[in-house]
């Protein structure tokens, strides 16, 4: 089906109205079904609500090779307590029926098993505008790309400090709406300091696109967010997040708040 | 005598570019990780072309890890097998006590010429972690080695000598504390890592190259094996059979008989309490298609792609998934693949050791079940060679409680294994 106005289109917006504002955009992660499916309704929205220009639904898996004990734990608990994929497409139906813009992170069995083409109908028609794929290179991705551009959805794909100039090519060119940077060389979770390899990293995928950036991993506090905002096109923010969300929707509103400040150069410093 | 380095000369049965056999197989892997797969491959490539590398890894893996393991005829096991005559490729017999120093030995090797100077491992039996410390120790490597904390206790024997040989050992405490969540630890440590570390993946899985990789430092065995049947007996075996956890020591002995049409090759999987209860770790048998730690292939999941948990009796046989070549031969019916029981590969592992004097990792009790079942089925003129993949000395705990023919008090934990007389706690041996 095309859209009028696709998934990519509107994620496009994210980043042209943080630029017309002179900052970076905030993209904040929690993971769907933590510590209900409901409550993650409600601590995305208050993200949102607290200053998030777009959130990133975690969809829970098993296996999460990529992320620290924060997000384990937290998509341990989800898993536990019976959360399951049609919860997770719930989830964005709700943030985008009162506005919000929603992505998907998600490893891609759960994909795989639902079926790429079935997935990417279900969120496209829940108001998602793109898939975030930890584990899925463009090299296999043949089948998702093709997907994504029937339903207007961004694939979006990450590079990393090891990535080679090859690869960030091959990788920008198969991403739409923005690409992930990753700032390190390691898990997610929150770090003291933003790695210098980050800037790098944007500066040499910039030689190779003009897509928005995002970088990831490690950002837990408005100082740091003010200074990937220096660099990138957007900061996003997940372990630092869900450990707020431990605390409840206050915690959760305090912290985006903050970040909200720091990706407008407004932070202070702690 | 075939050397171990022949098995790296390629063959009709490869994997394309990306590593795909057929629909399975390829890299579902994180993005940072790629560069150092690619090495890895780039690095295997040159190597295996290189005769200075080639030389010496024929010389440690004979004059180190004791290659060629012979073949022995278990002529007192056979008489429980219909008659077929039972020949067990005797991998038990190597270094550090089973296959897994095969692939050991050349990983290690590879990343001396990648000039990195730590690996990881993981492992779930321990033997893939012994035969990683060991390998280390001999060429002074760094060595890390992530074992799910169930199996550090089951195969505590284990834990102790790598250990000894100044490996550090760190237990798994996340999800289902087996071999799953001990290779989603060593990923997280080898992304954080990689600049100087090595992952020394321990079985024919994973992302393209380790599957190929991996297979061809184990395809020693099948050839190894091939030509002293061939020696002894003027002909080929009706049947090659192994265990298969992620298929490594099956993708060795099977792969050199691919082109002998007459050659059946079945490798068996734990089905733990038996497939129909749910409790087991038979991927092929009881799976779908999925991808899970970098490639596609068979995996016990649930509706939504979650990694179901598994059990069996056996540590290294006790993971969700199977190596990608498998799931090829699986659906091109080159391979068939059966599962066998706790009990069954117990009792296979008590016949063993009281007809031939050989106690069998619990792993390899599985394939020696599997033979038995089948030299029935084939009746006495058939020929069944076993890949007696490893020996039992770190399951002698498991072995005592099942059977029960050690004081209950004098072992560390009190709770009897599924299937003891309820009663009293004891098991005929
Ligand atoms: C003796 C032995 N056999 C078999 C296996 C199973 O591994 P694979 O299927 O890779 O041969 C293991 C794994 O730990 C093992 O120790």
């Amino acid at each position: 089906m095309t859209r009028s106005v696709t998934g990519v289109d509107r994620l496009g917006e994210v980043f042209t109205t943080a630029k017309a504002e002179d900052r970076a955009a905030l993209i904040a992660y929690l993971p769907a079904g933590y510590p209900t499916v409901k409550g993650s309704l409600g601590l995305l929205t208050q993200a949102l609500e607290a200053g998030a220009d777009l959130v990133e639904v975690g969809l829970p898996y098993s296996d999460p090779v990529l992320d620290g004990p924060v997000i384990q734990h937290a998509v341990d608990a989800a898993l536990k307590a019976g959360v399951r994929v049609r919860d997770t497409l719930e989830v964005v139906e709700q943030l985008a029926a009162r506005g919000g813009r929603a992505v998907v992170m998600t490893y891609w069995n759960p994909v795989l098993r639902y079926g790429v083409d079935a997935f990417a109908r279900d969120l496209a028609s829940a108001g998602g505008l793109g898939v975030i794929t930890p584990d899925l290179v463009p090299d296999e991705g043949a089948g998702w790309l093709d997907a994504a551009g029937r339903e207007g959805l961004a694939p979006i794909f990450l590079v990393a400090p090891s990535s080679t100039d090859e690869r960030i090519a091959a990788t920008t060119a198969a991403t739409r709406g923005f690409l992930y940077a990753a700032s390190t060389m390691g898990v997610t979770g929150a770090r003291d300091a933003v790695s210098d390899t980050a800037t790098t990293l944007v500066e040499r995928a910039r030689t190779h696109t003009d897509l928005p950036i995002g970088v990831g991993l490690g950002v837990r506090n408005g100082a740091q967010a003010g200074e990937v905002a220096r660099f990138a096109d957007g900061v996003i923010v997940g372990s630092a997040l869900v450990s707020a969300a431990e605390h409840g929707r206050a915690a959760v509103a305090r912290l985006t708040t903050e970040l909200a400040a720091g990706v407008r150069g407004q932070h202070t410093g702690r | 005598m075939t050397s171990a380095s022949q098995g790296l000369a390629g063959t009709a049965h490869e994997p394309d570019d990306r590593g795909h056999f057929g629909p399975y197989g390829g890299r579902f892997m994180p993005e940072a990780l790629i560069a150092a797969v690619d090495e890895v491959a780039a690095e295997y490539e040159k190597a295996r072309h290189d005769p200075e590398f080639l030389a010496e890894l024929d010389r440690l893996q004979r004059d180190y890890a004791g290659r060629p393991s012979p073949v022995t005829d278990a002529r007192r096991l056979a008489e429980h097998a219909g008659g077929a005559r039972i020949l067990l490729k005797r991998e038990d017999l190597n270094h550090t006590g089973s296959h897994k120093i095969n692939n050991v030995l050349g990983q290690a090797l590879l990343t001396k010429r990648m000039g990195k100077r730590r690996v990881i491992a993981e492992t779930g039996a321990g033997q893939h972690g012994v035969a990683t410390a060991t390998a280390a120790a001999l060429m002074g490597l760094e060595c890390q080695v992530y074992m799910g904390e169930v199996d550090t206790e089951r195969q505590a024997l284990n834990v102790a000598r790598m250990r000894l040989l100044g490996a550090e050992v760190v237990p798994v405490t996340t999800g289902s504390r087996t071999l799953k969540d001990a290779l989603n630890e060593a990923y997280r440590d080898w992304v954080s890592s990689v600049g100087h570390t090595h992952y020394i993946l321990g079985t024919a899985a994973g992302p393209h190259p380790f599957p190929r990789m991996v297979r061809d430092f184990h395809r020693v065995i099948g050839l190894e094996a091939r030509e002293q049947v061939l020696a002894a007996y003027d002909r080929l075996p009706d049947a090659v059979v192994a265990c298969v956890g992620g298929g490594s020591n099956a993708i060795g002995i099977f792969h050199p008989f691919l082109d002998d049409a007459g050659v059946r090759l079945v490798g068996y999987e734990a089905a733990g309490d038996g497939v129909e209860t749910g409790r087991h770790a038979a991927s092929i048998t009881g799976g779908s298609p999925g991808a899970l730690h970098g490639a596609m292939s068979y995996l016990l999941q649930d509706a939504d792609g979650q990694t179901l948990e598994t059990h069996s009796i056996s540590a290294g046989l006790d993971y969700p998934g199977v190596g990608p070549e498998h799931a090829f031969l699986a659906d091109a019916g080159r391979a068939t693949y059966e599962p066998v029981t706790d009990a069954e590969a117990m009792d296979a592992f008590r016949l063993l050791c009281r007809t031939e004097g050989i106690i069998p990792a619990i792993e390899s009790a599985h394939a020696i079940a599997g033979a038995l079942r089948l030299g029935r089925e084939l009746g006495p003129d058939a020929t069944i060679l076993v890949n007696l993949s490893g020996r039992g000395d770190k399951d002698v705990d498991t072995a005592a409680r099942w059977f029960g023919v050690v004081d209950p008090e004098s072992l560390p934990t009190e709770e009897p294994p599924p299937g003891t007389d309820a009663q009293t706690g004891e098991r005929e041996l």
